[in-house]
């Protein structure tokens, strides 16, 4: 079972996220840069379903040059090879660009079975690129998943929501996104490290992979970001004094919240 | 600037491999065994189930090769080293017995049964080690050893007590040096032989989420196979120790950047007389002289593992990175506790826990005092304590 898993390199949710002033574009050099958390759990998924199945993980980054740390944390996991997307061009790309890059780059793969991704990155959070990769590769998505199992040639998945748990289901090649709640990522081992600089990481640009360089980045772009301001520093709480109602009115603002 | 060691951009030294170990060592730690030590200083324990986590992470012998080791290099151990004394010294003891002093020991001077029979559990956790060479009456002088160590038939039995044993109450498998008609002599002795117990000493003031024990050997009767077959003199305990030393100049180092970075973080947000602690002419001195010494120390931690992988590191060398980092480290430690005034004293805070751990580590594995008569020797070619 060959399963390519993508990953992305996001600015650390520790460190102050910035967009830079000329482009709106995300400012990479404030803040430390880390593989998303969402994806060491995609890789985790993909390594487990390799132990029980057999085949061949691979792990595709689109991004800048350093993005290879991301990709060498992924293979120090245990993934076998890397395809790694880098070209300037590809500054400012909106989902639908990245999707379209993605797909071009998982049909260098051959013979893939499944592709996972995390359900959104925690730098752009559109959440949208598993679906949109989906429709352009022509494969069911099984998206928003807590829990996958492969069986023969079928997919199975939970998917929780807030009016439940659907469990879904679909037939090899397909797409699959994965949540927060779908496993604990490993450390990678020690030994698992050392390996990772041996193993194959080809880098590609977007002409290599027959995409034309204005159908992405900014000016291929459908979205554009017009202004961004700084979140408004946290104001003062409400304060509820309690004369004797104190629970009630509790009670009044959360439904006010939609948290209850 | 978050991490004190950024002020020389010390990781600039280091290559990806050696990043990315540091890293997944600070990362499991961060999860896994910071949010528990202060309860086990308090407490004076240490788990035993923490000995299979870190056999899993496969930081237990990490610098060996074969028989389940990862095999990193000198450097990268190193790294584990400062990682793991930034968290707290007791697990860093734990992680260099097992690895520099029972694991080596086994690993240099054993036969290929001992090896396959008590190395790959060793490296998992499964197993715990301790060395006994340090006795009630010899800790400077171990040469002066009492514990011996006679031949019956094709047997051995030994007598004596080894004292200050870490990991000593925690051991499956202790490494015992004795006395013999021939010479010191290493030995292989598994818990549950008869006539060996160990008893571990409370009411310690430092080093609290440790285990340290005195072994006792009474009759202790050993088969043959029991010995470890290439040891044949005091140079293959003190071989061990320098295996030992080496991950210590790298751990003073973490314990003094963990005090120091507690200090920062407190005088950032400290305010007396209207502004923070870390605006006071006072406090920015004590703050940027101890990060010109942790980064100091890190520099000579770094020229060493240089000098180790190369196999040129000499005893005298390590001497000098012994006594100064822990020398450097206990002084930080100290220091840090008095910018966090009153709550310096909390277990909350780690400057203090750390400095009364370095109390340990500033006499064991040979005393500052007895690291510059090693200096004093190379330099003079006169040895002032033989």
């Amino acid at each position: 079972m060959n399963i390519v898993v993508l990953v992305k390199q996001v600015p650390d949710t520790w460190s102050e996220r910035k967009l830079t002033d000329a482009d709106h574009t995300l400012d990479r050099e404030s803040a430390d840069a880390v593989l998303d958390e969402i994806n060491e759990r995609a890789v985790e998924e993909a390594l487990q379903l390799q132990e029980a199945h057999g085949g061949e993980v691979t792990v595709i980054a689109m991004g800048p040059d350093r993005a290879t740390d991301a990709i060498r944390k992924a293979l120090s996991m245990g993934a076998d090879k890397a395809i790694h997307v880098s070209d300037e061009a590809l500054h400012g790309s909106d989902v639908l660009a990245t999707a379209k890059v993605l797909a071009k780059a998982i049909g260098t793969v051959e013979n893939v079975d499944l592709v996972i991704a995390g359900n959104e990155a925690t730098d752009g959070r559109a959440g949208a690129v598993p679906a949109i990769l989906a429709e352009l590769l022509g494969l069911p998505q099984v998206t928003q998943l807590r829990k996958v199992t492969v069986e023969g040639t079928t997919i199975k998945g939970e998917r929780e929501t807030d009016e439940g748990v659907a469990f879904l289901e679909a037939s090899l090649p397909a797409v699959v996104s994965v949540t927060e709640k779908i496993n604990e990522p490993r450390y990678p081992s020690f030994k698992g490290i050392m390996a990772a600089k041996k193993k194959p990481v080809s880098t590609v640009t977007v002409a290599d992979l027959g995409i034309d360089a204005s159908e992405v980045g900014l000016s291929g772009a459908y979205t554009q970001v017009l202004e961004a301001a700084p979140k408004p520093p946290r104001s003062a709480g409400q304060r509820v004094e309690d004369g004797g109602d104190g629970g009630s009115k509790i009670a009044e603002f959360l439904v006010g919240q939609k948290l209850i | 600037m978050q991490d004190p060691l950024q002020l020389l951009d010390i990781p600039s030294l280091l290559s990806d491999e050696e990043r990315d170990i540091q890293a997944t060592v600070a990362a499991f730690l961060t999860d896994n065994v910071r949010p528990r030590v202060g309860r086990w200083f308090e407490e004076g324990t240490l788990p035993r189930e923490l000995a299979q986590e870190l056999g899993k992470l496969g930081v237990l012998g990490m610098h060996l090769e074969g028989y389940g080791c990862a095999g990193t290099s000198a450097l990268a151990y190193g790294l584990a080293c400062l990682e793991l004394e930034a968290v707290d010294s007791g697990i860093r003891s734990f992680v260099s017995v097992q690895g520099s002093l029972s694991m080596y020991s086994i690993w240099k001077y054993g036969s290929e049964e001992q090896k396959q029979e008590w190395l790959p559990r060793l490296a998992a956790g499964e197993a715990i080690g301790c060395f006994g060479l340090t006795e009630p009456d010899f800790g400077s002088n171990p040469s002066g050893m009492r514990t011996r160590a006679v031949r019956d038939g094709s047997d051995w039995v030994l007598d004596g007590t080894k004292m200050w044993i870490t990991n000593g109450g925690l051991a499956d498998v202790a490494t015992v040096w004795a006395r013999t008609e021939e010479g010191i002599r290493g030995f292989l002795v598994p818990r549950g032989t008869p006539g060996f117990s160990t008893r571990n000493i409370e009411h310690k003031l430092s080093m609290r989420a440790s285990v340290t024990s005195e072994l006792v050997l009474e009759a202790v009767r050993l088969p043959e196979s029991a010995q470890l077959p290439l040891a044949t003199s005091l140079r293959a305990p003190l071989s061990c120790l320098n295996e030992a030393r080496f991950g210590i100049v790298f751990g003073a180092v973490g314990a003094a950047r963990d005090s120091l970075q507690a200090a920062l973080d407190y005088s950032g947000t400290r305010i007396q007389f209207d502004k923070p602690i870390a605006a006071f002419q006072l406090t920015q001195r004590k703050l940027a002289s101890m990060a010109v010494q942790v980064n100091n120390a890190m520099l000579l931690a770094l020229h060493l593992a240089k000098l180790k992988e190369a196999g040129t590191l000499k005893p005298e060398q390590i001497s000098a990175g012994k006594y100064n980092n822990v020398e450097a480290a206990i002084a930080i430690a100290r220091e840090s506790r008095t910018i966090l005034g009153a709550n310096g004293i909390s277990l909350e805070y780690s400057p203090l826990r750390h400095a009364n751990n370095l109390e340990s580590v500033l006499t064991y594995e040979g005393t500052s005092d007895i690291h510059l008569l090693s200096i004093g020797h190379a330099l003079t070619g006169i040895a002032s304590f033989r």
